[in-house]
């Protein structure tokens, strides 16, 4: 009878760095135990050595913040390695709901009036005017299909990729994430056809046709959907 | 069972008390029962313009605090037999002098007995427009077809419609000047019912008769011949349920008439 030893670190070369795979089985004294006698036994370290960065990989396991820095402190104990990531295949609920509400392209039909404010975390999708002093505010990207005479904050938490769009754009504010653009004092009756608003790298909020979106935010194609 | 009405617009001087009186009185000469509410209170007017100023005894305050029964505080308009009613507002309370829960039970209270109550509300959004709301079925908004008061409409129009009891807004147009709108000086109609977004149930021309017949203590509504009369008149009927077309503001070029016909009979 050959009973093989279960591993609960495996240590695995790659380019940049190396990753240490954690058996999400185990209990997470054992593991914290074999982390650390395998990390002293296996390698000696010159003083002259380069840092090397460490991935965590800890499979299905779930660590909570307490857990996470424990590991951490166990690895930086060897002065030359510093964890530069850890994944894991496991969200917590919140985190994942989190995502979705981010992520999610959120549908009214309504009027924002003078003196509303509408806000949703993710994408919105408005099928309806925005009317002078009213305000529309998004995590994500907005897009206003009837007249923009509002205001609207896209990427308000600090996303400078959210994008504004709107069938006819008279706002008489744009945000994008931290900057804003006023409204020129005059518009044209009708206001400008399908267009656009997005940030360059410059942070300037730019205003332009539709077609040249394409171009700038190639990602807002999502043909996989969701995930 | 009848129906309450508020008549509210935000901005002040647009004509809502005007309305009011003139609504009520159309209502009532197409035979229904009516009872006007002013809300107003420590502003009140709409008893100059109904002309019933002199014989306010009791008001809404002291009905809502029980020191008179509904019946001891409603002045009767003498050009009716027994149709039109107006519970007036005290001038020297304030708004909060009235709680929405109260305004509720006073409304629920007097709906079996009318067919129709319309409220009159106060300029503003604090308290006074809170009452006037509060027991209201249905809300018409008047507004005229200038930038502040359009977007005092849309502020409003916000508010009802978070109000689950309340119907829809309507629209009331008021004061549109014939002249200025041929000029493309003021917003014109398809503009504020399309910045609106709400159903638009009459526009109203203006006219000087309308101060004339306010200070003459009757309504203008009673003048069979006016063009505002007819407009309110109309707008009584549309409220009845009957499909009455807008009739056209005198005075304009044919190119505009069409396009309001057009405009009607698209609705």
């Amino acid at each position: 009878m050959n009973k093989r030893i279960q591993q609960n670190v495996m240590i695995k070369g790659t380019k940049d760095g190396f990753m240490l795979h954690l058996d999400d089985s185990c209990s997470f004294s054992d593991l914290l135990k074999e982390l650390e006698v395998k990390l002293s036994a296996n390698y000696q370290f010159q003083e002259n050595d380069p840092s090397i960065s460490v991935k965590v990989h800890t499979g299905n396991r779930y660590l909570d913040e307490k857990q996470t820095k424990m590991i951490k402190e166990v690895i930086h104990k060897k002065k030359k390695l510093f964890v530069d990531e850890m994944i894991s295949n496991v969200l917590t609920k919140d985190e994942a709901n989190r995502w979705k509400d981010e992520n999610q392209v959120t549908t009214v039909t309504k009027v924002i009036r003078s003196g509303q404010v509408f806000e949703v975390p993710g994408d919105l999708l408005l099928i309806g005017d925005v009317n002078p002093d009213g305000t529309v505010r998004a995590g994500g990207s907005i897009y206003v299909m009837g007249q923009l005479r509002g205001i609207a904050h896209a990427g308000y938490m600090g996303n400078n990729e959210a994008i504004i769009a709107a069938s006819v754009m008279k706002p008489a504010q744009l945000r994008i994430a931290g900057q804003v653009n006023l409204s020129p004092d005059e518009y044209t009756k009708w206001g400008h056809d399908l267009e656009c608003a997005f940030m360059d790298e410059e942070e300037n909020i730019i205003i332009d046709k539709l077609q040249v979106l394409k171009k700038y935010r190639p990602n807002l194609n999502r043909l996989e959907g969701g995930l | 069972m009848g129906e309450a009405i508020v008549i509210t617009s935000g901005k002040g001087g647009v004509g809502k008390t005007t309305t009011s009186a003139n609504l009520g009185t159309s209502l009532a000469l197409l035979g229904k029962k009516v009872c006007l509410i002013d809300t107003d209170i420590g502003l009140r007017n709409l008893d100059v313009i109904m002309g019933l100023e002199n014989r306010i005894i009791y008001d809404l305050v002291d009905v809502v605090e029980g020191r008179c029964k509904i019946h001891q505080a409603l002045i009767k308009d003498k050009h009716f037999e027994d149709l039109l009613y107006l519970l007036p507002a005290p001038q020297n309370s304030d708004k909060s002098a009235v709680n929405e829960e109260q305004m509720k039970k006073l409304i629920s209270d007097m709906k079996p007995d009318y067919d129709y109550i319309l409220i009159d509300c106060p300029a503003g959004i604090e308290q006074g427009f809170r009452n006037a709301i509060a027991g209201a079925d249905k809300a018409i908004i008047v507004t005229t077809a200038e930038r502040p008061a359009v977007r005092d409409a849309d502020r409003i129009i916000g508010l009802l419609e978070k109000e689950e009891q309340i119907e829809p807004p309507q629209l009331i147009i008021n004061r549109i000047r014939g002249h200025l709108l041929h000029e493309d000086e003021e917003m014109d109609i398809d503009g504020v019912t399309d910045f609106l977004k709400i159903d638009l149930i009459g526009v109203i021309p203006d006219d000087d008769q309308v101060i004339v017949a306010a200070n003459k203590k009757e309504p203008i509504a009673y003048n069979p011949d006016n063009r505002v009369s007819l407009a309110y008149r109309n707008i009584a009927r549309r409220i009845l349920g009957e499909s009455v077309p807008l009739s056209p503001i005198g005075g304009e070029p044919k190119g505009f008439m069409s396009k309001l016909k057009k405009f009607f009979s698209v609705r």
